[in-house]
């Protein structure tokens, strides 16, 4: 088995029992009780200083690198990245990967059932902000009994998570490798998590956020249809599939699917379903469309970063229009004008936004390198 | 750790001027820094705080692997991800002449930094002087090997080219060192006439 990082068994951290433990939200509401699914991997070492965190994207989950059984079809999101002698190198350090609250995969989210009326939280769930996810975190982070990590990494939603910590809890993050990500969505960003939500909420399945036996299928594929064209790019698309037909040698002259490119996103979109819950969809989207680090400083991002003690590594793809280069630039330029130090690089790429997973090599070698200077001045400084 | 890092250096005469230019705990900014040789020198020799510039994808990953930080960026767009005095010292070596505007990233560095240390190839050297005088053929020496049609160096200066525009462009030249590999004696009285290289220390006038 390529993957060596053998058979992961996903972890559970119960807190806020109380209404006087509970989490409080960007929103003004509590949340209460929360789980948190995770995962870890390696072993913490006894001076704590080889911690780090990873953070999942939109779709992503916990489960970040090995198996959960011997015959899993697949390993976990970032196997390439995370295992023994991989650039997050479980022999040398310390991994954490946790499920963010709102989503789908473990944590607290709106099909939690919520112990005061013993139903589904569904469209009660209150409206969570990427800052409410890091404050979830923290409380895991304590809960390991971890001080600071040696770096926060994540692409992506996951980037903007680790920009936040950065600025949530600046103490207690040594470093940061931010991935194909923002410090602020952009509008054309918001409007395609728009349209997605409308696709979910314009299912007559979806019932408000009630659905139980039948599920919003239609309008979550949709969503993640379009969300998925956002991830490629003209030339990867081009590369993929060209103008191929799927199964006819003629076109059919009626509306179903002809192209390849129709039939993958069709393919997308059904697999989508089987995973993913629609209520998390529309409360991850909205979450990421409420992040902006510059918003305490009415759009000042140089101001925005001036409280930032973090090192960072930053990194964009050259073909990635959903997070383009400019808005890494952005980040990078506002840290260099605190006269804070930083590093960049846009990696040349045609797979579009999806290269954060897919660059393995190049991406590897810098997070490898990165780490490994950051463990080396935590050990010496 | 030095030496090697020394050693590294000293097939590049004007980066070792320029490691010796550059004093001890300053801010620099090295534009098209390569691998990261001079900075990690000057990291470990001189308690530098250092940040590259780098357009070369590889490149960037050497110089990470050193432990250097270094922003992926064109020279040829300008320092505009670059604060106003933020930096000591503003280096570029042997890049000017690949520039599509010298002239205005001369002007940048100098808003960026401090004072701007600038290294390039003397094109007034007596043997490039002598291959279009006497052969009538552009020039190709050691320093510059490339033929006319496919070189990366666009923008060729002598010497005293660079001292005009300097003057022209309110530059004060601080400091100017010419070096040549066999004519160092002959280099130091008639620079542009047998220097191979030179570097020049500038800022605002």
């Amino acid at each position: 088995m390529k993957d060596s990082e053998g058979i992961v068994i996903p972890k559970n951290y119960l807190f806020g029992e109380t209404p006087e433990d509970a989490l409080p939200l960007d929103c003004g509401k509590k949340l209460y009780p929360v789980n948190i699914r995770y995962e870890t991997y390696g072993h913490l070492d006894e001076n704590g200083k080889n911690a780090i965190l990873i953070l999942h994207a939109l779709s992503g989950d916990a489960h970040v690198a090995g198996h959960h059984k011997e015959d899993d079809k697949k390993p976990g999101w970032w196997n390439e990245m995370v295992g023994p002698g991989k650039p997050f190198d479980t022999k040398k350090y310390f991994i954490v990967c946790s499920n963010i609250i709102g989503g789908c995969s473990g944590s607290t989210g709106p099909r939690s059932v919520n112990p005061a009326t013993g139903k589904r939280y569904n469209m009660t769930f209150p409206v969570i902000t990427i800052a409410d996810m890091v404050r979830a975190q923290r409380r895991l982070m304590e809960h390991l009994g971890i001080k600071k990590w040696l770096t926060i990494a994540g692409g992506s939603m996951g980037g903007m998570q680790a920009l936040e910590w950065a600025f949530s809890y600046p103490e207690c993050v040594q470093s940061v490798i931010a991935i194909a990500t923002t410090s602020r969505l952009s509008p054309q960003s918001i409007a395609f998590d728009w349209v997605g939500r409308e696709a979910i909420m314009s299912d007559p399945n979806w019932q408000n956020g009630n659905y139980e036996d039948t599920l919003p299928e239609k309008g979550l594929s949709t969503a993640r249809m379009l969300a998925h064209i956002t991830y490629l790019s003209d030339e990867a698309m081009y590369r993929k599939f060209g103008r191929k037909l799927q199964e006819s040698e003629t076109y059919s002259f009626d509306f179903t699917r002809d192209f390849a490119v129709e039939s993958y996103l069709e393919y997308q979109g059904h697999q989508f379903v089987e995973r993913f819950d629609a209520n998390s969809y529309l409360y991850i989207t909205r979450a990421m469309d409420y992040f902006d680090v510059s918003a305490k400083t009415g759009g000042n991002l140089t101001k925005a970063f001036s409280g930032i003690e973090s090192q960072f590594l930053v990194v964009s793809f050259t073909s990635d229009w959903l997070f383009p280069t400019y808005q890494s630039k952005d980040i990078i330029t506002a840290l260099l004008n605190n006269g804070k130090d930083a590093t960049y690089c846009d990696i040349s790429s045609s797979y579009g936004h999806d290269a954060f997973l897919l660059e393995v090599d190049t991406l590897g070698r810098l997070i490898s390198d990165f780490t490994h200077n950051q463990y080396m001045e935590a050990l010496n400084g | 750790m030095v030496e090697k890092l020394r050693q590294n250096l000293s097939r590049r005469s004007d980066l070792v001027i320029i490691a010796d230019i550059i004093p001890k705990d300053v801010r620099i900014l090295d534009l098209g820094c390569g691998e990261g040789t001079l900075l990690r020198l000057l990291k470990h020799e001189k308690n530098v705080r250092g940040l590259g510039v780098e357009i070369s994808q590889s490149k960037i990953l050497e110089s990470v692997e050193g432990g250097i930080n270094v922003i992926h960026c064109d020279l040829n767009e300008g320092l505009s991800l670059f604060a106003d005095n933020s930096f000591d010292f503003v280096v570029l070596s042997q890049t000017l002449q690949a520039l599509k505007n010298p002239d205005l990233v001369m002007s940048e560095m100098v808003r960026v930094g401090k004072k701007g240390i600038i290294s390039f190839i003397n094109i007034g050297y007596f043997m490039a002087r002598f291959q279009l005088l006497l052969r009538g053929k552009m020039p190709e020496t050691k320093t510059i090997p490339h033929p006319w049609y496919n070189t990366p160096n666009i923008h060729l200066a002598t010497i005293r080219d660079f001292r005009e525009l300097c003057s022209e462009r309110k530059l004060k030249i601080d400091m100017e060192i010419p070096t040549g590999s066999t004519f160092d004696i002959f280099a130091g009285i008639w620079p542009n006439l047998f220097a191979q290289n030179c570097v020049f220390v500038i800022s605002k006038e």
